[in-house]
């Protein structure tokens, strides 16, 4: 056919990915394999870098945990038992017995404080860890200890979390390259092993049974507890259109959806070759949010107007369905499932009041500049949001701009501080999932120190002294008089506007038994009968 | 001719050159930026500074052009910004399936079309030729996708003989490969049988006319002798033109078809990277699909000159 | 490149100079007859003149506001209050229909405007200079290698999606097909003894191509105008299929069916509606193409 220099180089460049094929595909023989679709396609391999959901359920297969949260959100050893001081100053780590690296090695000590040292850069709830620490040391191969300047729980909510970026360890080797530059590499201790060979990023993970990964003694629960591979093989692929996976799903040609879209779950419901699952865990909250740096939004009664205008039911009727049992309102900032639900303002926030909302405007003499309404077009669960909430603002008498771009230009421009013609923006919606939303350290959408908090900006000190507050209360009911404290402050203040909870339906093949519910989808402790 | 060829490659470098610079240019002066995109929603701006400077995005803009142009004269692409793999080893990965699914299409076209194109060129104004050539007009106007789906619909959920999705390189073995293009293959191929039948039919028409024709009519050659041995014969410069004309058209079908039946080629690749602002893989890829244009436009231009002596640059 | 359109789009320059037709007074009332002659060209012609109707006249068929919505109501049926039911977010599939008609057809229009004005530019400036020729046509020739649907995504993410984005997205990969066959129209004339003759009269340029040279290229760009007209509109239903057309809000064809492909086998009226127009529409105007063709351009007409 046709041959150019470079045309010659690529031709056998694509022989040479047969030939690749070739080598990977004697894997497919393994007895077992689950393929399965996932809600995002996994392109970067260093869980340090990103907040990614993709990467963080990657890295749940490939690395492990010091500590893990059970099903009922209680703090249980995994890799590492604890021991504190009498004073609450010093925590022991001690590893368990048979911990091994993917290549073979043991684990130690000192590649876990190497792996706490480079992650405890980057997260949240990591670097208040850090704050307080005085010393990380380790004491021999198998323990370690931190010492921290005041007594504080938080060493072991960080160390278990298992959203924002989780604390995975890693060889010290791997662990020691600067958190600025992205691994590439993938030997964890995790139960499964990832296969490189077989990696196209965008496209398709593998990963194998680990037979050098030995469970815990106790039940799953969680992502605490055994973590048992059932399967020799699990492959991550991505669809992007949505109908081909369900097609796929029902011919047979691979076993589990992650997330389906809900207008689809008709294909599904009521056939016995399927099955649907809702983890409860991986439920998410929409919430909405402005700039306060901007007018009119820097106006607390215009947020107020915003947050009367909004009402959360067509929100959820576009993204689930009407009336569908996969969506709920929630007035709760930090979500209706924790321990933290809240009712205040509840008809306010969870229903629209358009004529309460132009009362305002009138009131404080709206002139009907148009509102910068950032809208992302190509994620599923973000779609719906901007027409719902643009309608119901006009509705109120607001006159809107919805800007509609990918989610990387709304990731972009949220970060401008600029008036809007000069690429700024007014409003943008989003989700989080629900494990996210119930850590009022952690949780984004409340965090209100001005410039240091997320996109919007919102600056209200109260909040953040009782986020400081709740981060070293140890007692149970203190802890949730301040989490109610700080949810009625962020709704008074309009720091962000719930927008009801939806839950992701998981859809698997009937030969699939899942496994436990978790905050990620993990592969552990899931069968598939031939 | 030598002179000639060397000269025509030479005048590729000056519009390879234009397409780089076009395409950075467009690239860069787009919003979004990788970093944030690695980074995620937490990261802060020390972090995303530092991401930057690592991935070379502080760079002044020309120096950025001038370090990208001299990388890939000495062959180097660069590495994704996203996955941290060379983006060599990315096109590596995704050309196998953009050029399986190119070539099938391509012969799927060809073979459906020369023969419509000759049968309707031969039944000139009845029925048989009036249909092909409104079915030829209908292939243009249905986007791929709807056909693409319909036959998903048809030949997959109900019949059940293709695969709905996916792809198996050759290596697999070819029942593996060649089932998986099949639907595919032929959504992508409509416009192009439109395109060549077409083509095809006018040429065979305008040769038919010609007095050597008629001398081999005279002679007493049968029908089909006259149409497959001299009117197709006679006929082949401007299909093999437009045969490839339609390569070249084909790269952009083929980003919806690897879409709707999840081919992990090319187009994705591109399209995925340009969501992620992944630049430097995008500015490769679109490279590399110019480079295919211009060359193919180039052996056009050699056809058209090797039948053709009066034509010369 | 981005959708193909009838015409050959890399034909060498070299095999176009001889289309020198410039058309004469007669020939409008050949063409207008020409196409009333065939079936199909009237068909074609009635199917253009009631989409345009009904674009024009959108506000006043019974419609509703196409961007209204209501998630309430979503995904519903055919019924009086909703003649084609409502889509995911519950408006009106009828009225976004015929709403969209305005958007595909503007689409269609301001994308020929665009590249035929343009390309006419750089292609008297590149046929009639000979310094320009070097520099412009190989910016031409980069623009043209670049494959049209990658471009155009790249340019609605530079510059956010909006309808002129979109618009200007999809007319700049046309722009050198229109410069290349205007230049090779005008290098053609340019040695004819009628142009000669003017200019030795002491003509001005701008008025010589305005006079002389520009109706020669009347006919062919005729013809290639309906053709981008009809590759336009598909090319904006792919664009919007790949998530990068006009703001979804915006009812327009490929919008719809973008939004609809989700539930294709659930109800696929909601693809399927908004499909047939577009494939209606394309189908005419390539068809009314063809009729222009073979009477303006007897030698286009021969190849093709």
């Amino acid at each position: 056919m046709f041959m150019s220099p470079l045309g010659s180089r690529f031709t056998k460049a694509a022989l040479l990915s047969f030939a690749i094929g070739a080598t990977t595909s004697t894997t497919a023989f393994a007895e077992t394999t689950v393929t399965a679709v996932m809600h995002a396609p996994l392109r970067a391999l260093d869980p340090a870098i990103s907040s990614a959901y993709i990467l963080r359920n990657y890295a749940y297969m490939v690395y492990d945990t010091l500590l893990a949260l059970d099903a009922d959100g209680n703090i249980k050893p995994q890799m590492a038992d604890w021991a504190v001081s009498d004073d609450g100053l010093t925590y022991t780590f001690t590893l368990r017995d048979g911990l091994m690296w993917h290549d073979g090695t043991p684990v130690t000590a000192e590649d876990c404080v190497a792996s706490i040292a480079r992650w405890d850069q980057v997260d949240k709830t990591g670097q208040v860890m850090a704050s307080l620490m005085n010393d990380m040391s380790v004491v021999d191969d198998k323990t370690f200890t931190m010492t921290f300047s005041e007594p504080t729980a938080v060493v072991l909510t960080a160390l278990s979390k298992p959203s924002g970026i989780a604390p995975f360890m890693m060889p010290k080797a791997v662990a020691s390259t600067p958190v600025s530059e992205p691994i590439t590499s993938s030997i964890g201790s995790g139960p499964f092993k990832f296969v490189a060979d077989a990696y196209q990023p965008g496209v398709s993970a593998t990963f194998e049974k680990f037979d050098g990964y030995i469970p815990r003694d106790e039940p799953s629960s969680g992502l605490a507890g055994a973590k048992e591979v059932l399967v020799d093989e699990v492959v991550w692929t991505t669809m992007p259109d949505p109908m081909t996976a369900a097609s796929a799903l029902m011919t047979g040609e691979i076993d589990f959806i992650e997330q389906l879209p809900h207008d689809l779950l008709p294909l599904v419901e009521g056939n016995p070759d399927f099955q649907l699952k809702i983890f409860a865990k991986q439920g998410s909250q929409n919430l909405a949010r402005m700039n306060h740096t901007l007018p009119p939004f820097d106006n607390p009664e215009m947020r107020k107007a915003v947050m009367l205008a909004l009402g959360q039911q067509p929100m959820l009727d576009a993204q689930v369905g009407a009336g569908s049992e996969y969506g709920n309102t929630c007035p709760a900032v930090l979500g209706c499932g924790s321990a933290y639900a809240s009712d205040y303002l509840a008809d306010e926030i969870v229903n629209p009041h358009p004529e309460a909302a132009k009362k305002i405007l009138a009131e404080q003499g709206y002139d009907g500049t148009p509102i910068l309404l950032m809208h992302a077009t190509d994620l599923a669960n973000l779609t719906p949001q901007g027409p719902v909430i643009a309608q119901q603002l006009r509705d109120a008498g607001f006159t809107v701009d919805m800007v509609s771009m990918d989610w990387a230009s709304v990731v972009a421009r949220r970060g401008s501080k600029a008036t809007i013609s000069d690429g700024g923006w007014n409003m943008f919606s989003t989700t989080n999932v629900l494990p996210d939303v119930d850590d009022p350290i952690g949780f984004i959408g409340v965090a209100a120190g001005g410039d240091t908090a997320w996109f919007g900006w919102p600056d209200v000190p109260e909040i953040e002294q009782a986020r400081t507050d709740f981060a070293s209360v140890a007692d149970p009911d203190e802890a949730k008089a301040i989490a109610l404290k700080i949810d009625k402050l962020v709704k008074d203040n309009g720091v962000m506007i719930p927008m009801g909870e939806f839950s992701s339906v998981t859809v698997a093949s009937s030969a699939i038994t899942l496994g436990v519910d978790a905050e990620a989808p993990v592969f552990w402790n899931l069968s598939k009968s031939e | 001719m030598g002179v000639f060829i060397l000269k025509r490659l030479l005048s590729a470098v000056p519009v390879l050159f234009m397409v780089a610079v076009i395409v950075f240019l467009v690239l860069r002066l787009s919003p979004g930026d990788p970093a944030v995109m690695i980074a995620g929603p937490n990261a802060t701006p020390d972090q995303l500074a530092a991401l930057r400077d690592a991935m070379g995005l502080n760079e002044p803009l020309l120096t950025q052009l001038f370090v990208w142009l001299g990388q890939i004269l000495s062959g180097d692409f660069g590495v994704s910004l996203v996955s941290g793999q060379p983006v060599t080893h990315l096109i590596m990965d995704r050309f196998g399936p953009t050029l399986s699914l190119s070539i099938v299409t391509l012969i799927i076209a060809v073979v459906v079309a020369i023969p419509l194109g000759v049968v309707a060129a031969w039944q000139q104004g009845k029925l048989l030729d009036r249909l092909v050539m409104a079915g030829s007009v209908l292939g243009f106007s249905v986007p791929v996708f709807i056909i693409g789906y319909t036959m998903i619909l048809i030949f997959a959920r109900i019949l059940g003989w293709f695969p709905v999705q996916g792809y198996k390189p050759l290596s697999d073995g070819f029942g593996e490969f060649a089932i998986r293009l099949v639907l595919p293959a032929v959504s992508l191929s409509f416009p192009y049988i439109a395109l060549i039948a077409r083509i095809v039919r006018t040429n065979v028409i305008e040769v038919m006319n010609e007095d050597y024709i008629r001398t081999a009519r005279a002679k007493g050659l049968t029908e089909r002798g006259v149409l497959m041995g001299h009117a197709l014969g006679n006929a082949a410069v401007p299909i093999i033109t437009i045969i490839g004309v339609s390569i070249a058209m084909l790269i952009g079908g083929v980003v919806v078809t690897e879409s709707v039946f999840n081919i992990p080629g090319l187009g994705r690749l591109v399209l995925e990277a340009v969501l992620a602002r992944d630049y430097t893989v995008i500015q490769s890829v679109i490279l590399l699909f110019s480079t295919i244009y211009v060359f193919i436009n180039l052996v056009v231009d050699l056809l058209y000159s090797l039948f053709d002596p009066r034509i010369r640059y | 490149m981005t959708t193909p359109t009838l015409t050959e789009p890399s034909v060498p320059a070299q095999d176009l100079p001889e289309m020198t037709t410039v058309p004469e007074t007669g020939t409008v009332k050949a063409t207008l007859r020409a196409v009333f002659s065939t079936w199909a060209a009237r068909i074609s012609l009635i199917v253009v003149v009631l989409i345009v109707a009904m674009a024009l006249l959108a506000p006043w068929l019974g419609t509703q506001d196409p961007v209204q919505i209501a998630p309430g109501e979503r995904l519903q049926g055919s019924s009086l209050a909703h003649f084609l039911g409502t889509d995911s977010y519950g408006r009106d599939v009828y009225s976004r229909v015929a709403y969209g008609a305005r958007i595909s057809l503007a689409v269609g229009a301001g994308t020929v405007v665009i590249s035929v004005l343009l390309g006419i530019f750089f292609g008297v400036l590149t046929g009639y200079f000979r310094w320009a020729d070097l520099i412009v046509m190989r910016f031409m020739d980069g623009l043209m290698a670049i494959p049209g649907i990658l471009l155009a995504i790249a340019l609605v993410a530079i510059s956010g999606a909006t309808l002129t984005t979109v618009l200007i997205a999809i007319a700049v990969p046309e722009i050198p097909r229109v410069a290349r066959m205007v230049r090779a129209v005008i290098l053609g004339v340019r040695t004819e003894p009628y142009v000669e003759a003017a200019t030795c009269l002491g003509t001005g340029i701008w008025a010589m191509v305005w006079r002389h040279l520009l109706p020669s290229t009347l006919a062919p760009l005729l013809v290639q105008g309906t053709y981008i007209f009809a590759s336009a509109i598909m090319t904006e239903s792919i664009l919007s299929f790949l998530g990068a057309g006009i703001p979804p809000e915006t009812p327009s064809w490929g919008n719809m069916m973008a939004e609809g492909r989700v539930y294709f086998l659930l109800k696929p009226e909601l693809i399927l509606y908004p499909g047939v127009m577009v494939s209606l529409t394309v189908l005419s105007v390539n068809m009314l193409g063809d009729v222009l063709r073979d009477q303006l351009d007897p030698r286009m007409a021969k190849r093709l």
